[in-house]
């Protein structure tokens, strides 16, 4: 999905029983989450090392605290 | 269980509830060491995505390792099964021969896809069942070779969201089921049919009340599906998505009550040996645990979700760090599944219900919360696309509240509220 970079890729997943589409993750970093229709939340469980900043931004701006990262390089 | 040396734990099973478990008992303070027996030869990945995004090609198949916390240390035995447990030399045997000795243990090995009952029509190239990555990987190559038409056999969350897949890849798809609708088992037909009509908009060929009898290959590769009544489905390939089967049978001769329907579990989460005695040094958590659920009068049930792989992993490893949780493992059971881009979601369990009300939205917007009730309580609500509202019907159910609900609850007054009969079999 992302273009390759330096690190191992981050691991990334939401719990999407929590997840109430407000979107903010979308905002954050939108080039790794994405709505489909009305709540549907596509995320990708694998960028790259250089969307930390972005990955992390969009982790706290969940209002519902659904989005869980493991950065395997830190 | 007074640690007088270092104690050993091992966890059996190398998924979420296996990760999840580890991360809780480290948390509770187990400082001895801590081995991961898992039979595929990954560490701990998501599984939720392999019927979506990995299916439409958008996330691979090896993408979904799952984060966890760092500095676990823990020991890997990946790639070989746990094959026997003794539990009188307390002892787990692996398949390769060694043996991994423990003072504490976690059952977690899950579940596998049942398979098509007639094992050379199962294995026939063209033929598929979908529980981990490498079926995902395999399903995928598939899908992307452009096959004439994907036969989809069973109406399940997961067939129907493959078929969802096979639609926005431009796939001909045909899901065959013997019930009334998709889904009539666990939403009953009244929710169901609003998934049914979902799929037979998005062109998916639906074929209810069917069954399919055999599946015919010709020179080895499966070339049609025949139903029962005669009907031939032309079709490359076929998923089967029969529902799971328990991962239970290295359990067979140690003595504890275990069948391909789970391991069973005592209230706090060890495991009942075939007197209904609790051995204190295992606990089971995840699609393999049955326990009694004191929400549901502590009818013992097995669940296959991922919320609830996650809560009970994390009782469970509390528990066998011997940081003793106050209460029995009660989470509520939660669920989603992504039809497409439409988005259903339940909480609670909706079996044995006698009514269904639609508290909020309403069926033909495909926009709704349902809130199903027995014996004049509320015990299960399920949403399509609108998920917002779940949270207040957890608390209904929770609270065991009466159905039909009052004003406050709903957005409408209870007495315009419409009861249906959820058409549960
Ligand atoms: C395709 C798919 C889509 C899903 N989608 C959703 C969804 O949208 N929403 C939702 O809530 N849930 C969903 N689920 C369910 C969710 O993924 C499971 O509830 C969750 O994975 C259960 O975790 P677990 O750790 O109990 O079991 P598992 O994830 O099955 O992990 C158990 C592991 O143990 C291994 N194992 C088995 N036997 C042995 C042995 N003898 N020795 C060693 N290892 C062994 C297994 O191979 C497996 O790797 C989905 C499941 C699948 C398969
Ligand atoms: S910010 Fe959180 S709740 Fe909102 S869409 Fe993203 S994951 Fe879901």
């Amino acid at each position: 999905m992302s273009p390759p970079s330096a690190g191992s890729p981050l691991r990334v997943s939401v719990d999407l029983n929590l997840c109430q589409a407000y979107g903010q993750c979308c905002y954050a970093a939108p080039r790794h989450f994405r709505i489909d229709g009305r709540e549907a939340l596509f995320y990708d469980p694998a960028p790259g090392a250089d969307a930390r900043v972005a990955i992390e931004r969009a982790r706290v701006a969940c209002p519902v605290q659904a989005i869980r990262v493991e950065d395997p390089d830190a | 269980m007074a640690p007088s040396r270092t104690e050993r734990a091992v966890i059996v099973g190398a998924g979420l509830a296996a990760l999840r478990a580890a991360e809780a008992m480290r948390a509770a303070g187990f400082s001895g060491p801590l081995a991961v027996v898992g039979d595929e030869p990954y560490r701990p990945y998501d599984r939720p995505p392999l019927s979506k995004h990995v299916l439409t090609g958008e996330t691979p198949p090896d993408a979904t390792a799952l984060p966890g916390r760092p500095g676990l240390a823990l020991d890997w035995h990946l790639g070989v099964p746990a094959a026997r447990l003794d539990r009188t030399a307390q002892e787990v045997h692996l398949a390769d021969g060694r043996a991994l000795p423990y003072d504490r243990l976690l059952i977690a090995t899950g579940t596998r896809a049942r398979p098509w009952p007639n094992p050379h029509e199962g294995r026939m190239p063209g033929v598929f069942t979908l529980r981990g990555r490498d079926d995902a990987a395999a399903l995928r190559a598939a899908l992307a070779a452009g096959p004439r038409r994907v036969v989809v056999i069973g109406a399940g969350f997961i067939g129907c969201e493959v078929a969802r897949v096979c639609r926005s890849l431009g796939l001909p798809a045909t899901l065959v089921d013997p019930g009334p609708t998709p889904l009539a088992r666990v939403l009953g037909s009244t929710v169901g049919g609003v998934v049914g009509a979902l799929l037979r908009e998005d062109g998916v060929d639906l074929r209810f009340g069917a069954q399919v009898e055999w599946l015919e290959d010709e020179g080895g590769r499966l070339v049609r599906a025949h139903l029962t009544d005669g009907t031939r489905i032309e079709a490359e390939v076929a998923v089967v998505a029969l529902g799971a089967v328990r991962n239970t049978a290295w359990l067979t001769g140690s003595g504890l009550s275990a069948d391909p329907g789970g391991v069973d579990c005592d209230a706090d989460g060890h495991v009942l040996d075939a007197d209904g005695r609790p051995d204190p040094r295992i606990a089971a958590a995840g699609d393999v645990a049955r326990f009694p659920h004191p929400l549901y009068d502590g009818r013992r049930v097995a669940l296959e979700h991922w919320g609830h792989a996650e809560a009970q992993a994390v009782h469970a490893g509390r528990l066998l760090a011997g940081d003793r949780p106050d209460a029995p493992y009660s989470a509520m059971p939660t669920f989603w599944s992504m039809q497409g881009d439409v988005m259903v979601k339940s909480v609670g369990l909706t079996d044995g219900a006698d009514a269904v009300a639609i508290a909020y939205g309403d069926l033909a917007a495909r926009r709704f919360v349902a809130l199903y009730g027995r014996a004049g309580r509320c015990i299960a609500a399920v949403s399509v696309d609108c998920a917002r509202w779940l949270p207040a019907c957890a608390e209904l159910i929770a609270a065991r509240a009466p159905f039909p609900p009052d004003g406050a609850a709903v957005d409408r007054n209870a007495r315009s509220l419409d009861i249906l009969a959820p058409g549960l079999p």
